[in-house]
């Protein structure tokens, strides 16, 4: 496949940036898309040229940390991560759209990198269960129904990659921090705080300078984990019951 | 978060004032005594508890106040979410519906309309006839001038559209949807922004094909 390639590059924060145009020849349908970067990167290194940065570690789509928007699409045409996205989704001769996540609260550090610690802020502020750690505790000893089991881990495959503000109009974070919160909020592990969880994490969210929810449904379209949309209208009802209960 | 508590519950209460309007406006297919009638008994609500027209002031002011913490709250939310995301894509896709993208506009052209049709058939201040306690004869009066349908039409089926997202939004935001409910409650907004638009577009329809003078 000969590609076209469109890519932000950014030198710093303070770059202005802007859209440069590659061509990248003799791709293969199997490659994934951060493989094709790698091409892309090591005819970059052989010119001279400052190769493109992004963001990858396990290249399994199971760790959250790669992420671009492709063609206008967060992670690209398919429901995945950027790096189980495959070449044979494209045609050959195509002119491909590479940019980074776009939010205020996602600030661009170099080409497609962006410093994503604001979710980092959001988990500090109550993504955890407060318990004394030690040997693994009898798996017994803590009843949990099936169905909350079930809710509690599809909210837990949130990777934290950050499509959904990607994909937000307002930048919002409201699919990411939901997920989190349901995840811990059915749990009886996650029971005893339950309120400040959702209050703390809620608060840090609106903090980091996140957008708020308009229900376009752009997040849980662009989710490469399937977190549904009716996550945030847990969240919310989360949030309303521990205002009540205060 | 609580600004969109506002937003939801503001918005469901102008909603139940609106099916209630509607049903109200269909009596004029009974003529003009009925209706007529029908809008001097609600000056009467609530008597002999409350005196004349108390109740209509009652439900004025709090409807007003539901306008202004609903327009108050979209102003500020909006201003957060568009500061949130400061850099647009280069390369653009809009995938949300058009109900969804015109939220903010059709809120004010809705919000507009309210102020025009309060001076037209509340005031009487602009309507052509504008004869105190003959609303029949005000409302034919209106709809036969052509720029007061288009303004109508157009006024309704911006409130359609921002009933069909708005609905739905406010279930998300009060909590009432999970996966179960989430279709009921899709269709809900779509059957309930079809109806009313159609129950108050049937009426200028009927003046201006004369079923109604």
């Amino acid at each position: 496949m000969n590609l076209t390639l469109r890519i932000w590059r950014q030198h710093s924060p303070e770059d202005k940036g802007a859209m440069v145009t590659y061509r990248v020849e003799d791709i293969s349908p199997d490659m994934s898309f951060l493989e094709m970067l790698d091409v892309l990167n090591e005819e970059l290194i052989l010119s001279g040229e400052e190769p493109v940065a992004f963001d990858h570690d396990c290249r399994e789509g199971i760790c959250g940390a790669c992420g671009v928007v492709i063609n206008g699409q967060a992670h690209g045409p398919e429901r995945t991560t950027a790096c189980q996205l495959h070449m044979r989704s494209f045609k050959d001769g195509d002119t491909i759209d590479v940019e980074p996540w776009r939010a205020a609260a996602f600030p661009v550090v170099r080409d497609l990198v962006v410093d994503r610690s604001a979710f980092d802020r959001v988990i500090q502020a109550g993504g955890y269960v407060s318990v004394p750690t030690g040997s693994a505790p009898e798996a017994h000893a803590t009843a949990v129904p099936k169905e909350s089991a079930d809710y509690a881990f599809e909210h837990a495959e949130c990777i934290g990659c950050g499509a959904c503000v990607a994909a937000c109009p307002n930048g919002s974070a409201m699919l990411f921090t939901s997920a989190k919160i349901n995840h811990l909020n059915v749990l009886p592990q996650g029971a005893p705080e339950r309120e400040t969880r959702v209050l703390n994490m809620v608060a840090a969210m609106d903090g980091q300078g996140f957008g708020g929810c308009t229900n376009t449904g752009e997040c849980a379209t662009a989710c490469p984990k399937g977190i549904p949309l009716p996550s945030i209208a847990a969240m919310n009802r989360e949030y309303l019951r521990a205002l009540r209960k205060r | 978060m609580g600004k969109k508590a506002v937003m939801a519950g503001t918005g469901v209460v102008m909603l139940l004032f609106l099916v209630v309007h509607m049903l109200g406006n269909l009596k004029i297919f009974f003529g003009p005594e009925n209706f007529n009638a029908y809008a001097a008994w609600l000056r009467t609500i609530g008597e002999p508890v409350l005196h004349e027209s108390w109740y209509l002031w009652i439900q004025r002011t709090g409807l007003l106040a539901c306008v202004v913490l609903h327009g108050v709250a979209a102003y500020q939310l909006s201003r957060r979410d568009l500061a949130a995301r400061p850099a647009k894509y280069v390369h653009k896709q809009s995938r949300a519906s058009y109900a969804t993208r015109t939220m903010r506009w059709g809120g004010v052209i809705v919000g507009l309309f309210i102020v025009w049709h309060i001076l037209d058939l509340t005031t009487l201040t602009v309507n052509p006839r504008g004869q105190a306690g003959h609303p029949y004869e005000n409302v034919v009066a209106d709809f036969r001038v052509w720029w007061v349908d288009v303004v109508y039409i157009v006024a309704i089926l911006a409130l359609g559209l921002h009933i069909r997202h708005g609905f739905w939004s406010a279930a998300q935001t009060l909590g009432a949807v999970n996966k179960r409910r989430d279709r009921a409650l899709k269709t809900t907004a779509t059957v309930l922004a079809a109806v009313l638009t159609a129950g108050f577009l049937v009426v200028p329809v009927a003046v201006m094909s004369g079923l109604v003078d």
